[in-house]
């Protein structure tokens, strides 16, 4: 066996960059751009699509004309300014699914000049007694970047800028020490930062793309868009047409402490998950069986994801042109949604694993489908 | 047709797997047809060729049934389930499942969820109910998370009237079974397309129509019959007929295709009744919208208690309606 996926030079260096930059839905190009420079000599073809979808093809050894695509999102969730207040804060819209009480007193990064900035909240001292135990609303809040009225502050973000998070990515339970000397994933940790859903995604897939050649031609799709609805993958899946789409995530992981035995979605360092069904997709039940079964045969952990939450690109997907067998393979991640998320650094090595052990021989699992 | 209904209902098949319902209906068609294939989704999509200059005329009905898929498995072999398609909790007191292995589960309800005096009349929410599989641990319990389950299938008929958990959709994949087996030297190449995962999304229709682009589509399914006490009144009743369909919530009927199904009926001189339904929707809306867009229509079988563990139909309804499909597409097909 060749060298393990997870042991490529300069993976957690990539991670870090990756989780750091910035890519709130419908702008991706920073995210994009740092891919495909990395990607470079590794695939055989790669250009973006109409929508902004990266697409690198790693071609096979051509003794599988089956056509696989993996697939992962480079956007995040933000916010988009969509106005000024007279006196220079501005207002802005979500992209994706944000809870506003999580923004109060975030720093934030503005447009492509990475202007700072930060969500302002009233202090304390005069809340209310009702104001203090409120939920706060999206409304009430603006993002202050200094600016001192209304034109100066939409002269240095006009309407539509991206406004991202700020957050480095770190190890939790250790001191901000240094990175790996030689810039490799640890083998163990949990590493706190933004992005990870779906950077972890990104990070996987181009792992695989910088990796040996398969006996198929390999269609990575990095997708945009897709924390406002799966937008872009579609398009891309449209060109690819693929017979297999494999779409990597960063899942919800509350494996927090509950009242009732009621299982959690996932479990961080418990393995990778695997979909049966999400709010929107059945995933292709040959896939799901040859999952489960290569990971069990190699000892590699996989969970269940909790049936019936959450929704990814493999809905649209499976829907294109003739339809496509997919599949979705996530790490579990505390806090998504969030400028900090957590996970697992075992969780995302198992998932370079089972990767490296069932991408060669994937599409046998549908070999016997119709059989 | 009955006696194959019969053997469909009892064929375990909740969306997302339909296969057992594939696999028995392209052993029954097989004989009748030129060509059968299965999509990446899982459609079975049987060809009988017709004459040149004909068209393509598509007829869909869906395999999958409504059912319930395990979320969670507690201490004491408990389940927790969540629903595959458009189920409401009303039904599940008591309500027996079968698993496609075998296993039996009964719905229970939380205890504080039962009715008391002066309680709110509000049908508790699915996070309250829970399936007995009559396990004592989650070791010893006999389904596992992401398994499927259905209603339990029984079959009955009374007078002309047929009672089962599956009408919806397997009275119309009786009918396109029949119309199969009738047809003979049709004018048009006829698919017949049994579908997946319709309950949750008219999801298969999409697929297979990119793949057949028909000409013309049209969705055979069951719709509500209004004839019960103090049901809105639709004007759709049990035995008056196949229901050609005007619109639901989710499509408007290609007009031509409405008014070559009704004139059919009527040069037939087959019953049916016009369905204009305030809810829900069928593959028609999948078919209509595929590529650069396909006339559709569908063809209904008025129904009882859709979507609950015991559906009612007419057999005469089914008939009328197989009767409408053969004639149609046995003739050359214009669309004013």
């Amino acid at each position: 066996m060749s060298e393990a996926l997870y042991r490529q030079a300069g993976l957690f260096l990539l991670l870090k960059e990756l989780s750091e930059l910035p890519g709130v839905s419908g702008s991706e190009k920073p995210v994009r751009e740092h891919l495909a420079r990395t990607l470079r000599g590794h695939v055989d073809e790669m250009d973006a699509d109409a929508l902004g979808n990266l697409i690198a093809v790693k071609r096979g050894d051509g003794t599988d004309v089956t056509r696989v695509a993996v697939m992962a999102h480079m956007d995040e969730v933000g916010l988009v300014v969509s106005g000024a207040d007279e006196d220079g804060q501005l207002k802005f819209e979500m992209a994706g699914g944000i809870n506003a009480d999580i923004l109060v007193a975030q720093r934030v990064s503005v447009g492509s000049e990475n202007l700072r900035g930060v969500i302002g909240y009233k202090p304390i001292h005069l809340q209310s007694p009702q104001e203090r135990d409120k939920h706060t609303n999206k409304d009430d809040l603006r993002v202050d970047i200094g600016a001192k009225d209304s034109d100066e502050a939409l002269q240095k973000a006009p309407l539509g800028t991206p406004v991202s998070f700020v957050t480095k990515m770190k190890f939790a339970g250790l001191a901000p020490s240094t990175l790996p000397e030689d810039g490799r994933l640890p083998e163990k940790g949990r590493l706190m930062g933004k992005a990870f859903d779906d950077r972890l995604g990104c990070l996987a897939l181009t792992a695989l793309l910088r990796g040996p050649r398969l006996p198929f031609d390999l269609y990575g799709i990095f997708s945009v868009q897709e924390e406002v609805g799966l937008r872009g993958a579609p398009a891309a899946a449209w060109r690819v047409e693929p017979d297999i789409a494999l779409i990597l995530e960063g899942t919800v992981a509350d494996d927090l402490p509950r009242k009732e035995d009621l299982s959690p979605t996932t479990r961080i360092g418990a393995g990778p998950a695997i979909t049966v069904l999400d709010r929107h997709t059945i995933t292709d039940p040959h896939l799901l069986r040859y999952f489960l079964a290569q990971a069990e045969a190699a000892s590699i952990p996989l969970q269940l994801k909790q049936p019936g939450v959450g929704g990814t690109d493999a809905q649209a997907v499976q829907l294109v042109k003739g339809g496509v067998a997919v599949a979705i393979l996530a790490v579990p991640t505390r806090y998504l949604h969030t400028p900090v998320s957590l996970f697992d650094i075992q969780d995302l090595i198992n998932l370079l694993h089972l990767l490296q052990h069932t991408m060669p021989g994937l599409p046998t699992a549908l070999a016997n489908k119709h059989a | 047709m009955i006696a194959l209904l019969e053997k469909l209902v009892h064929t375990f098949g909740p969306s997302g797997q339909e296969q057992a319902v594939a696999a028995f209906v392209q052993t029954e068609i097989a004989p009748y047809v030129d060509d059968i294939r299965q999509d990446a989704l899982g459609n079975l999509i049987a060809l009988k060729r017709g004459q040149a200059g004909g068209k393509k005329v598509m007829l869909a009905a869906h395999m999958d049934e409504i059912g319930v898929l395990v979320s969670h498995v507690d201490e004491k072999g408990f389940c927790r389930v969540r629903p595959l398609g458009g189920l409401g909790t009303l039904v599940l007191l008591s309500s027996r499942v079968r698993f496609a292995n075998g296993t039996i589960g009964v719905f229970g309800v939380e205890r504080e969820e039962r009715k008391r005096p002066g309680s709110s009349e509000e049908v508790p929410p699915w996070e309250k109910w829970y399936l007995d599989v009559g396990a004592t641990s989650k070791e010893d319990a006999p389904v596992q998370v992401g398994d499927a389950a259905a209603f339990y299938p029984f079959f009955h008929q009374q007078g002309s009237r047929l009672f089962a958990q599956s009408m919806d959709d397997r009275s119309g994949c009786a009918v396109l079974l029949e119309v199969a087996k009738r047809l003979k030297k049709p004018a048009n190449d006829v698919y017949f397309v049994f579908t997946v995962q319709e309950e949750v999304g008219t999801k298969g229709a999409m697929t297979a129509t990119y793949g057949v682009q028909p000409d013309v589509g049209i969705a055979v399914d069951v719709t509500i019959g209004s004839d019960t006490p103090k049901a809105m009144q639709l004007g759709l009743a049990l035995g008056q007929g196949a229901a050609i369909k005007v619109m639901d919530r989710g499509m408007i009927a290609h007009y031509g295709v409405r008014q070559a199904l009704v004139e059919t009926a009527e040069t037939a001189g087959i019953p049916y009744q016009l369905e204009v339904l305030p809810w829900g929707t069928t593959d028609a809306r999948s078919i209509q919208l595929s590529r650069e867009g396909v006339p559709a229509g569908a063809v209904s079988i008025p129904s009882r208690y859709v979507h609950s563990k015991a559906e009612v139909v007419d057999e005469n309804d089914m008939i009328a309606a197989a009767d409408l499909l053969l004639t149609f597409v046995r003739q050359p097909v214009t669309l004013g």
